[in-house]
């Protein structure tokens, strides 16, 4: 009897942990697999850091054949950052949630971004904290419904949804890569994370890539209504695109020194 | 470009901070990440202005916790990193080396305890201990360092990476503020010029050979799901340190073989115990002095054999009983009185302890 064809595996995916240990429908194994592309492509997989953090990113632990950290919340980039301070050689990635972004670890991202930090962030943004069981997240949307916000977010109480990369992209100097991207346009979402990854390897500056992704179990949404979230609600606050790019013309609003050059 | 920041031994008359900074050099620290914070800001100063020439590395991060985190990288990445802090940056250090803890990484942390609790002051203390030694949520398997003078400030600062590299606990030099700021003599040295060969550091990630063909991928973590995985994991951690105990614990004594008083004491404290002791003995008071080098590990079993021996102890420190819970932790079940001279956040002269004595009639 024929084997139906196996889907293709990146090269750096470590089978012996797969299938991977996410909910069904979770976005994660695609942004994975977006980054596993783009670790592939540019053949990097000897000396790239895989940095995880807390919430349902530590689950990516083992997940590839990269020498690989799992931190504390809101610390994947501190701890990257030391490593790279420590290792120029490597290539860093810190892959957390939007609650280890924006909300405990909001400073580290705020700082990193100001010195260009030569690192490739990567944000997995599904609106709530997940592996807690589905509280309000700094990008949880206006009237959404989660278990701290259980008749729907009030903007006038809690505040509107965070904008990582317009955060990012407004404070990081030149050089720097940022982007938005969505598991619903994988293409895109590989391309944007080759192009961060790329950011480091070419010494430019600080890599951040926020992805779109998806939370079935904690929104209690079918795959249509998963879908509809991501393609419709959350793009309609959450503009996918690139924000800056090292190729941006001098804009005049930052003294133009490139990172490390005194 | 100078590669070696001391060649031999060298006399010098400088800060504590100056020594912690030169020390790290001759230890062969590769990078410092840290904050400002008093009373430990001329670590940072007097490495800054020395790094560059001996090419080590610098970082100065947005808080405690980054460069807590960033000193776990740099141990990761396979180098001698270290950090220095103080009261509330000690604080939030101490969830950076939790997971050191847990992941059983080489970090150096060199604490110069100010005022506490909260802010309090700049000044001085000894209200680090508790902090230093049990910190944050674990069993304390962690290895401090007391030193008393800057000689030792700068022989215990060389010995934290190597304790830290060799036995893969997170290693603290716990100093105070005096100790900062004062200057006095101390001999300078090429650790190498004394036989001490400083402990090979090992990267944990980054390591040659492409990961999953040629070798396994390095997974470091600090989480699991049940409650037999972390059991397991850290009753081998817990085994180890107290296997490696017994060659860390360290301890200094004077005058102890016929005391009918023990005053213990540790840091820059147990300079103004061993001055009291020595006071007493000169008008016929049979006074001895016990100083425990290694807080974590505790000198307990040498502690209890000499206590055992004396009429009185006396718990000297400027802190409100901190040292004097772990002396009478490790002497449970021991008659002898324990009296304490605490005085938090203050310093003690050899005249105070004298006096105490006396109105105590402890002698």
């Amino acid at each position: 009897m024929a084997i139906a064809a196996q889907p293709q595996m990146p090269r750096v995916w470590r089978a012996e942990t797969k299938p991977h240990k996410f909910c069904p429908g979770c976005g994660h194994g695609i942004v994975l697999k977006a980054l596993g592309e783009a670790i592939d492509a540019l053949d990097i997989q000897e000396r790239t850091i895989f940095g995880c953090d807390i919430g349902c990113s530590l689950l990516s632990w083992d997940f590839f054949n990269l020498d690989t950290v799992q931190t504390h919340h809101g610390r994947t980039t501190p701890v990257l950052v030391g490593i790279k301070r420590a290792r120029p050689e490597l290539v860093v990635v810190s892959y957390m949630g939007d609650g280890g972004a924006y909300a405990i670890g909001a400073q580290h991202l705020v700082s990193s971004a100001s010195r260009n930090d030569l690192v490739t962030i990567i944000v997995v943004n599904n609106t709530v904290y997940a592996m807690t069981g589905g509280q309000m997240a700094p990008t949880t949307l206006p009237g959404q419904k989660t278990e701290t916000t259980p008749y729907g977010r009030d903007a006038r109480l809690t505040g509107r949804p965070i904008l990582g990369p317009e955060l990012v992209a407004a404070i990081a100097p030149p050089g720097a890569y940022v982007a938005r991207g969505s598991i619903a346009n994988i293409v895109q979402l590989k391309n944007f994370i080759q192009k961060g990854l790329q950011n480091q390897l070419e010494g430019r500056g600080i890599a951040f890539i926020e992805a779109l992704s998806s939370c079935p179990t904690n929104w209690h949404t079918n795959a249509a209504a998963t879908w509809r979230f991501v393609e419709k609600e959350m793009t309609a606050y959450f503009p996918v695109g690139e924000l800056r790019t090292p190729e941006e013309k001098p804009s005049g609003r930052f003294q133009e020194v490139p990172p490390y050059e005194s | 470009m100078a590669t070696r920041p001391v060649t031999g031994e060298q006399r010098a008359f400088m800060t504590g901070n100056e020594v912690v900074a030169w020390a790290a050099l001759a230890a062969g620290a590769d990078i410092m990440y840290g904050y400002p914070i008093t009373p430990q800001n001329e670590i940072m100063h007097y490495w800054t202005r020395m790094a560059s020439k001996y090419e080590r590395g610098f970082l100065q991060t947005e808080d405690e916790i980054a460069a807590g985190f960033a000193t776990v990288g740099g141990v990761l990445a396979g180098k001698r990193a270290f950090t220095a802090t103080a009261g509330p940056g000690n604080v939030l250090m101490q969830e950076a080396m939790a997971m050191a803890e847990m992941m059983r990484l080489p970090t150096v942390v060199v604490v110069t305890q100010r005022g506490g609790p909260s802010t309090a002051t700049v000044i001085y203390s000894q209200q680090e201990l508790n902090l230093t030694c049990f910190g944050g949520n674990g069993e304390g398997l962690r290895i401090v360092y007391s030193p008393s003078s800057h000689d030792e400030l700068f022989l215990y600062t060389i010995k934290a990476f190597n304790s830290a590299w060799k036995y893969r606990f997170p290693t603290f030099v716990l100093g105070d503020g005096y100790q900062s700021k004062m200057r006095e003599p101390v001999t300078i040295f090429d650790p190498e010029a004394r036989g001490i060969t400083m402990e090979p550091c090992r990267p944990m990630v980054g390591l040659p050979g492409l990961p999953g063909e040629e070798r396994d991928p390095a997974h470091l973590r600090n989480t699991y799901n049940l409650e037999d995985e972390l059991y397991e994991v850290l009753m081998t951690a817990i085994k180890e340190y107290e296997a490696i105990a017994p060659q860390v614990v360290e301890w200094d004594t004077y005058a102890v073989d016929d005391a009918e008083l023990l005053i213990i004491a540790h840091g820059v404290v147990s300079r103004a115990a061993r001055a009291a002791v020595v006071s007493l003995r000169e008008r016929g008071f049979k006074a001895g002095y016990f100083r425990p080098v290694t807080l974590r590990p505790f000198p307990a079993e040498t502690l209890r054999t000499l206590a055992a021996r004396a009429r009185n102890l006396m718990v000297v420190e400027s802190a409100y009983g901190q040292l004097k819970r772990q002396v009478q932790a490790g002497l449970y079940g021991l008659e002898t009185p324990v009296t304490g001279y605490l005085r938090p956040g203050m310093g003690i002269t050899p005249e105070e302890i004298v006096e105490f004595v006396h109105a105590k009639e402890l002698i």
